[in-house]
């Protein structure tokens, strides 16, 4: 499989495929990264998920719709306007399915998964009545497109580095936020214990609501930044699901650290196999072998050890 | 006691006779062939819905990978039919004639080895029991031993099911592709196409259902199924006393799988193909919902769920096809939230004590609701 | 019998002649524009109708068989509007023999069996006089034992893999060979092409045009294939196979990706500075539906090659072109299935009238030679295997998401669904 490459070559290989796989690290960490904290905090299965990046995606194309009419001058930035508004959206969206539907249901979780999967096939369904069924493309800025031209053989597209500066921003504001700011806190001692924390003073729903608010908000942005690479149509979140899905629960539900970590070993795994085998065996292959180490590591890579 | 000891309860006997006059009575001289063989098609779902009670409702394992074991019956079966209907003489235009259509465009020789023992029914027979059982034993044994349960089950099985099209659209010269295995004719000679023949396939399938129903009913009723319900309830407290949970597990998913395969087997016969889009994660989640409109504890409510639940579909998809997405969507969501127990809870709950003195007199109707079985009247979760 | 079609010779040339085709085509819209009072003497429905399909002596019932829902719906839109605005046209024209077309919408839902069902439905219960329908080759492999079981008249029309020809299909859509020889020998010749890259979607039409299109590059350009790659339904990563057309540097990139994955991959590979207007890339799978979505500037400067183009210059194109904007929105664009899609009720139609017919048998035997002079990509022939005689173009995407075309074959390409030599 080698034989055809020169050394050179082979270098320049592993270094722009080291790069594919970063982008697609990146996409899986900020796909992943909204559904963990909503699976991983609070146990819930959120089968929407890929519903509320759409939302994301149909929001970032909306804005790009409205600069081009009343604000040209602003074009260039509007995708930063764009990813707020897709947090918001998504976030709010979010907010309002827990209040009206994942509240009843905190301590049934394969039955939340059958509920968010009815509320994913509404979406699609609003999304098709809203914006029809074709897919919809989202113009970019001429600053996103195109590459830095590194060597002869090694170019770095744009939109790859933008992606991996905003999961790094990400990722970076997700852990303070769950780590050291009080809210936080409140978030992970509702975790461990419901009950005691409740009984400490904390609101209890008003955390849930804002969690997984905030885990959808996220889900907004990461569709925000598919436009950039991916297809926004009504069902194209189903797409990613089973994917995201893999990653969580590969690196460890509780832990944020642990879907780093599998969102870094699936994408490199998958980005070099497919550079020697076909798109189609690659992912069988990936997610193979990612049942199979869950077969023999069921609580993923990272677990947190709790006494149950 | 007493009543535990009998396979079907007075009630449930009644039940059994009710259905058994609907789907061979009425349904039969109700519809014309086209919708009865609609029928057909909706009640090879039935199948799966049933082993889903079992394993989901009885057991408390979701599998949304049940797909999986319907598409490897129904595989098992195409496969058989394919071959036959592949003979030298139909495919005479081929490059390599004797082999099926899709093998040839795909530049294929000869027969893969794992096609040849198809050219046997028995095998055929054989292979639609054994290949999901075996593989379920694997999944279902690598997982449940580790003590893995709930939710990491659930998305394993749909990673399974996903895996599984991934690899049935990509080796097309093998399985036929996207397509699936399509232009089935002859089952030894018997042309499955004809009204007639779809009117006699209606009524095999019917009678598979039927001891579908009663196998599922004595596993429920058995030692076995006691032990399920508890498990679900409190795991920790079954394996404490010794059981080992992992095991029954296993049998419950087993169970389950052979169902759903049955019924992939049937539905290709019914319906003349077989495609890897009922093997992928939408047509199990869909599955399940069959089971829980219907009802997850209730055997006959599962059957009862899949047929309206699929008549809903053909009919309002005929009308209103924008609505339809919309209309399932709220049926998720308002069975989990408003009804747990699908129809069979409401049919529990409201018709049946009314119903019940009036059938059995008001005296029995008292005693038997005083001994309700543990396993009819346990909460959803 | 209508005159029209006795000029018709089943082993003469080719191409009609060049006056005969223009006559044709000028005719035609002027013809729309009357109202024609010619077929208000309908011949009686027994004549027309023994075999007890829904033919009234006002009314005829055809089938519109697409998936409204589901992910083909997308796709599948375009068809079911051209095929609408056909029968309203064939209607307000006069009908056929006499009476107005109505038709009877079903959703296959992107379902392969609902699709079989709903055959079934639109033959058995509703007794349709022809169906347009079906879209990917997975619907029709599910439709076509029902056709044949119950002997319907299915108009086809989606570019296809080839490999199928049936009594009961009209294959209004090109089958591979006429899609892709013609294609690769233009670029052969005209862009010195030495390497290939084929790309596709894993499933069976892109893996059988790539079939054919390798048989055709090594046997017959004897020219190299340097790479065939196959990706998932749906996939959006794209970065391994670009990496690996970057090391390989072929003269040509041959992509036949579908549905939402060619957004992904045309955004990609101008993120990765593969240039297309230095870069050849010809694809026969991206429409000006897909371009829609994909983005004009993600994708201007590639070659498609298919037989009908939005942009292409002639009269019954515009007058198309305007008609189905008039109907759909000036936001609307036609892609080649679209256009093929409206040939589907306008075929039909011409045949009864050749047959004096509804009969499926009948339309079935008088299909071959029918020609439609009105056809928007200029003119059609239906073959003796029932697909179309038709041109081959080459068009070179735009960054207003149109295509400029930039060659055409000179003759009518014969549709050859059973090719010798390249299976």
């Amino acid at each position: 499989m080698f034989g055809d490459y020169s050394i050179g070559d082979l270098g320049a290989i592993f270094a722009m495929q080291g790069f594919a796989g970063l982008i697609l690290f990146s996409v899986f960490v900020l796909m992943a990264l909204g559904l963990a904290i909503i699976f991983g905090q609070m146990g819930v299965i959120n089968m929407a998920h890929g519903e509320f990046m759409i939302l994301g995606a149909y929001v970032t194309w909306a804005t790009s719709g409205f600069f081009q009419q009343n604000l040209p001058a602003l074009f260039p930035g509007y995708f930063f306007v764009a990813m707020i508004l897709a947090f918001i959206a998504a976030g709010a969206l979010g907010m309002l399915v827990e209040w009206a539907l994942i509240r009843h249901l905190y301590r049934r979780p394969l039955d939340t998964l059958l509920a968010t999967w009815g509320l994913s096939l509404i979406l699609q369904q609003a999304y098709r009545s809203a914006f029809g069924a074709r897919e919809v493309g989202v113009e970019l800025p001429d600053w996103m497109m195109g590459s830095k031209h590194l060597t002869d053989t090694i170019e770095v597209p744009i939109n790859g580095i933008f992606v991996m500066c905003l999961t790094a921003l990400i990722t970076c504001a997700v852990a303070y936020v769950l780590f050291w700011s009080r809210w936080g806190r409140q978030v992970r001692a509702v975790v461990q214990n419901r009950v005691m924390a409740g009984a400490v003073g904390i609101n209890t729903e008003k955390v849930d609501r804002y969690t997984f608010g905030l885990g959808c908000g996220i889900a907004g942005i990461a569709g925000s930044a598919f436009t950039m690479i991916g297809s926004t149509g009504p069902t194209s979140g189903q797409l990613y699901i089973v994917d995201t899905f893999m990653v969580v629960v590969f690196g460890g539900a509780a832990s944020l650290v642990g879907t780093i970590a599998s969102a870094f070993t699936i994408s490199q795994a998958r980005s070099t196999l497919e550079f020697f085998l076909s798109g189609s065996m690659a992912q069988v292959l990936t997610l193979l072998a990612i049942v199979g180490i869950l077969m023999l590591r069921p609580q993923g890579l990272f677990a947190l050890k709790v006494r149950k | 006691m007493n009543e535990n000891a009998r396979l079907f309860d007075r009630s449930e006997l009644m039940a059994l006779a009710a259905l058994a006059l609907l789907l061979l009575v009425i349904l039969p001289l109700g519809l014309d062939v086209f919708r009865l063989n609609l029928v057909a098609k909706y009640l090879t779902y039935a199948f799966v819905a049933i082993g889903l009670v079992l394993c989901w409702g009885c057991g408390g394992i979701l599998s949304l990978g049940q797909g999986v074991f319907f598409g490897l019956g129904g595989y098992c079966m195409a496969m058989f039919l394919k071959l036959e209907a592949s003979s030298v003489a139909n495919t005479k235009i081929q490059s390599t004639p004797g082999i099926p259509d899709f093998m040839d465009w795909n530049q294929l020789t000869q027969l893969p080895f794992f096609w040849q023992p198809f050219h046997s029914l028995t095998f055929t027979i054989v292979a639609i029991f054994a290949v999901p059982a075996i593989f379920a034993f694997i999944v279902g044994a690598a997982l449940f031993k580790r003590q893995v349960g709930g939710v990491y089950f659930a998305i394993i099985t749909q990673a399974i099911a996903a895996i599984l099209t991934i690899l049935i659209v990509g080796q097309q010269g093998y399985t036929g592709g996207i397509n699936g295995i399509t232009d089935l004719r002859t089952l030894k000679g018997w042309d499955i196409r004809t009204d007639q023949a779809k009117f006699i396939l209606y009524f095999v399938e019917v009678a598979f259902l039927f001891a579908t129903v009663v196998a599922a009913q004595f596993v429920r009723r058995s030692k076995l199924g006691r032990i399920l319900v508890a498990m679900r309830e409190k795991e920790d407290r079954v394996r404490f006393s010794g059981y080992s949970v992992a095991n029954f597990k296993i049998f419950a998913f087993c169970i389950a799988a052979v169902f759903a395969a049955v019924g992939g087997a049937l539905f290709t016969l019914e319906v003349g193909f077989m495609s890897p889009s009922f093997v992928g994660i939408v047509p199990s989640i869909e599955m399940v919902i069959y089971t829980a409109v219907g009802g997850r504890l209730s055997i006959f409510g599962a059957i009862y769920g899949t047929l309206i639940v699929n008549f809903a579909k053909t009919s309002f998809s005929e009308s209103f096809p924008q609505l339809w997405l919309f209309g399932l969507g709220a049926l998720f969501i308002a069975v989990v939230l408003a009804f747990p127990n699908g129809l069979a809870g409401l049919w529990r709950d409201y018709v049946q004590p009314r119903l019940d003195p009036l059938l059995l007199g008001r005296s029995a109707a008292a005693a038997k609701w005083a001994g309700r079985s543990v396993a009819d009247g346990a909460a959803a979760e | 019998m209508s005159d029209r079609n006795d000029s018709y010779k089943p082993w003469g040339p080719l191409a009609p002649s060049r006056r005969k085709l223009l006559a044709g085509m000028a005719a035609l819209p002027a013809l729309s524009m009357l109202p024609r009072p010619s077929f208000a003497a309908a011949p009686p429905t027994s004549v027309v109708n023994t075999t007890g399909l829904a033919v009234t002596d006002s009314e005829v019932t055809v089938g519109i068989l697409h998936s409204v829902t589901g992910t083909m719906a997308i796709s599948e839109t375009g068809s079911v509007e051209a095929e609408k605005l056909a029968i309203e046209q064939i209607n307000a024209e006069g009908g056929v023999l006499g009476r107005k077309i109505k038709f009877i919408q079903e959703d296959g839902a992107s379902d392969w069996p609902t699709f079989a069902e709903k055959a079934k439905k639109l033959l058995v219960n509703d007794k349709c006089a022809a169906v347009m329908g079906c879209w990917t080759s997975a619907s029709r492999k599910a439709v076509l034992p029902v056709f044949e079981q119950y002997n319907g008249m299915l108009y086809y029309p989606t570019f296809y893999e080839g490999l199928e020809q049936s009594k009961n299909v009209i294959y209004t859509g090109q089958e591979a060979t006429q899609q892709i020889i013609a294609g690769l020998d233009w670029v052969s010749k005209e862009k010195g092409a030495k390497t290939f890259y084929l790309l596709g979607s894993d499933y069976i039409w892109p893996r059988t045009s790539n079939k054919i299109a390798r048989k055709h590059i090594e046997n017959h350009l004897k020219t190299k294939v340097v790479g065939e790659e196959y990706f998932p339904l749906g996939h959006t990563q794209f970065n391994s196979v670009i990496n690996k057309i970057k090391l390989t540097k072929p003269d040509v990139i041959y992509a036949i990706i579908v549905g939402g994955s060619n957004v992904a991959f045309y955004k990609q590979l101008k993120a990765a500075g593969i240039d297309l207007s230095k870069q050849t890339l010809l694809t026969i799978s991206v429409t000006e539906d897909e371009i829609d979505g994909i983005g004009g500037e993600n994708i201007a400067g590639a070659y498609a090659c298919m037989k009908y183009f939005q942009s292409l210059d002639n009269p019954n194109n515009k007058a198309f072109v305007a008609a189905f904007k008039k109907m759909w929105g000036e936001k609307t664009v036609i892609g080649d299935v679209t256009q093929a899609a409206y040939l589907g009720p306008w075929l039909w139609k011409l045949t009864v009238e050749k047959a004096n017919s509804f009969d499926i048998d009948k339309i079935a035997a008088a299909s071959p030679g029918v020609e439609f002079k009105g056809a928007p990509e200029g003119y059609v022939r239906i073959h003796e295997n029932h697909h179309l005689w038709s041109k081959t173009r080459v068009g070179r995407a735009r960054p207003d998401g149109q295509y400029d075309v930039i060659y055409e074959t000179k003759d009518l390409v014969e549709p050859d669904p059973f090719p010798k030599g390249y299976q």
